[in-house]
């Protein structure tokens, strides 16, 4: 699918081609957004939690520069190899040496939304080099030869029949399966022999701990650890604002991490990787990629507390409705709008605005990052640059016209009312925006200016 | 140099410094108490629980569930009988590909969410608690602690080479959001609480 050159309204619009599929879509992320709430209310002490959290990632972010030498010192001391990245290239062309060094040709890979953003598969494959993602989410989007549409539910966007076709034709289970533990079964027994041939593993990291030079890696499939402790070599990337303070913090991510991604109290695994173990080569690579710029804009430095839970794209009625591909960039969703602009504000110029500004990314992301404070704030930066669209613009400019003029304003809400009763035709067609997958308002008597004229006294 | 580059630009960007917050004050729970919790979440998330009132209780009921498996292996000395051999330590981790059932002794456990938490040295060897297609965790209730806070404070400034918290045996939803157990991991999760 090339969605290179599409904007999120033009994405969404394919998306919602299949009503029926974007209602299961919403009601599926709905759904797990109320397991969230659940076990969020299940802890008393959740809001303290979230502060705490956004307290512990104010002070990482103020001084970052000394926790990333601190936890570099303490990995090499632990035998651990450390990377420098400047941006996605280097990162990849560290990633691609380490490979070559060994003769590697083949590499396992659990998730990494790090790797998605660097384009790391895209760049290996053109070397000649083949990875494999273990995440059956991934895995799955990787045979369909999509990029995942959630940052943790890579395939929420697929239905069982579809994932059923897809093993059928790569995995060769039998035609028409589309249970998922059958297909789940059939990916176990693919991917075990994957971890038990691959020399390289490659993970992602939640959290890197500038006191000891550790990091923890959370999966439910046990894929990270799979790939780790039977390659060779094992190679950990992270953006450079996955650094916390001290180990001790971990007990307040970890209690917010689950429960805000999926509702679960706690990752089925949460694994503290120290020291290599004998024989094996572990890298890390600290990536930058933006990062240091984004850090210098005040209004948007909050982005990076992100520990990357997904709540913000579960809870977003635009998500919901638009599906993930719509936001053309690894990480989807209100988070994903203000993180990209920040690499690109021509290419991603549509992102912030698709939100409805309702504020509720913000009321559940566990670090309390201000997400649609920053899309408001992102709209305008780009508008201001010349980024946004002729036809916004255009509309602003009729707004800021009409807005200003309390005559101009009375009269415009008069012959809006008028055209919705009297000829509505002239709003129900297809070159009004607003009436796709929407029915127009039925117009009222008057407005409400002239309610409180005749009512109050 | 990337490094140099990257920390002169956050030096340059990075906001005034910002203090720490306060340490969160620790629970304190009853033990009978810790124990129902930490039930009640291992059986939520997919575990088999077992509340035994002595140690020499546990082995046979391990013989007992697991006797048609082949490769079983315990790395807990006082778990070891003909039929469970002690864990062998073999320097290729793939030569544990078909272990069917592993057994290990946690001294952590965390009632809010029902995570055990292994070092390496309690492993054996790395790969051991994923790559068996049962594991079966022993904990003293002496162990069980409410939440992750008081979790960090036991584990302190411990200097293990590996460490992992392990809730339940390994799933996925990534398929319509159906839970299945045994993704790439151990397929069921047994725990015996002993007083």
């Amino acid at each position: 699918m090339n969605t290179e050159t599409k904007t999120h309204p033009e994405l969404s619009e394919i998306f919602n081609k299949d009503e029926q599929r974007v209602n299961w879509h919403d009601e599926t992320l709905w759904w797990i957004r109320q397991k969230r709430d659940k076990s969020a209310h299940s802890i008393p002490e959740w809001e303290m939690l979230r502060e705490k959290a956004s307290q512990i990632k104010n002070n990482a972010l103020s001084n970052l520069a000394d926790y990333l030498v601190s936890f570099e010192e303490k990995a090499l001391a632990n035998g651990i190899i450390v990377h420098w990245a400047a941006d996605a290239a280097e990162h990849n062309r560290i990633v691609h040496g380490i490979l070559e060094k060994h003769g590697i040709r083949q590499m396992v890979k659990s998730k990494s939304m790090l790797t998605e953003e660097c384009h790391l598969n895209e760049y290996l494959e053109k070397q000649g080099l083949e990875v494999i993602d273990s995440d059956l989410g991934e895995r799955i989007v990787q045979l369909a030869k999509e990029p995942p549409s959630h940052i943790v539910l890579p395939c929420i966007h697929k239905k069982k029949e579809e994932i059923g076709d897809l093993f059928h034709e790569h995995l060769g289970v039998p035609a028409g399966t589309s249970d998922p533990q059958i297909l789940t079964e059939a990916a176990r027994q693919h991917l075990r022999e994957t971890f038990l041939t691959r020399k390289a593993a490659l993970t992602g990291v939640n959290f890197a701990i500038a006191e000891t030079g550790e990091f923890v890696v959370c999966t439910n499939e046990g894929n990270a650890d799979m790939g780790a402790h039977l390659a060779d070599v094992h190679i950990a990337c992270m953006g450079i604002e996955k650094i916390i303070p001290k180990r001790k913090h971990l007990g307040v991510f970890l209690r917010l991490l689950a429960r805000s991604a999926t509702g679960q109290p706690i990752t089925t695994y949460s694994s503290h990787f120290k020291k290599p173990r004998a024989g094996q080569e572990m890298h890390i690579v600290l990536v930058d990629n933006g990062r240091t710029i984004q850090m210098g804009r005040e209004d948007f430095r909050a982005s990076l507390k992100c520990i990357r839970c997904g709540a913000c794209m579960n809870t977003c009625p635009v998500y919901r409705r638009s599906g993930g591909h719509s936001y053309n960039y690894a990480i989807s969703g209100p988070i994903g709008a203000i993180l990209a602009p920040n690499l690109d504000r021509e290419k991603y110029a549509d992102l912030p605005f698709a939100s409805t500004l309702c504020g509720s990314c913000s009321n559940v992301c566990p670090v309390k990052i201000d997400i649609h404070q920053q899309l408001y704030k992102w709209r305008q930066v780009i508008v201001q640059e010349g980024y946004a669209t002729s036809s916004k613009k255009m509309s602003m400019k009729l707004m800021n016209y009409t807005l200003s003029s309390p005559g101009i304003y009375r009269t415009a809400g008069k012959a809006g009312r008028w055209v919705l009763k009297h000829i509505p035709f002239a709003v129900n067609n297809q070159f009004n925006p607003w009436y796709k997958q929407r029915e127009m308002p039925e117009a009222p008597k008057e407005s409400f200016g002239e309610w409180y004229k005749k009512n109050v006294k | 140099m990337s490094r140099d580059q990257i920390l002169a630009a956050l030096r340059q960007n990075q906001p005034e410094p910002v203090p720490l917050p306060a340490s969160i004050p620790l629970e304190r729970i009853e033990a009978l108490e810790l124990q129902a919790k930490f039930k009640t979440m291992a059986e939520g998330i997919g575990s088999i629980v077992h509340l035994v009132d002595e140690f020499a209780a546990i082995l046979p009921l391990i013989e007992a569930r697991f006797s048609k498996e082949k490769r079983v292996l315990s790395t807990v000395k006082e778990l070891v009988s003909a039929a469970i051999p002690a864990f062998e330590l073999h320097a290729d981790p793939h030569s544990y590909a078909d272990v069917d059932v592993a057994i290990f002794k946690s001294g952590l456990g965390v009632a809010e969410n029902s995570a055990l938490w292994l070092t390496e040295e309690q492993m054996g060897i790395r790969v051991l608690p994923f790559i068996t297609q049962h594991i079966v965790m022993v904990i003293p209730l002496a162990a069980l602690v409410p939440d992750m806070h008081t979790a960090y404070q036991k584990i302190g400034e411990a200097d293990y080479e590996f460490g992992t918290f392990i809730a339940g045996p390994s799933k996925t939803a990534d398929i319509e959001q159906s839970l299945v157990l045994g993704a790439h991991g151990p397929r069921s999760m047994t725990i015996f609480v002993y007083a």
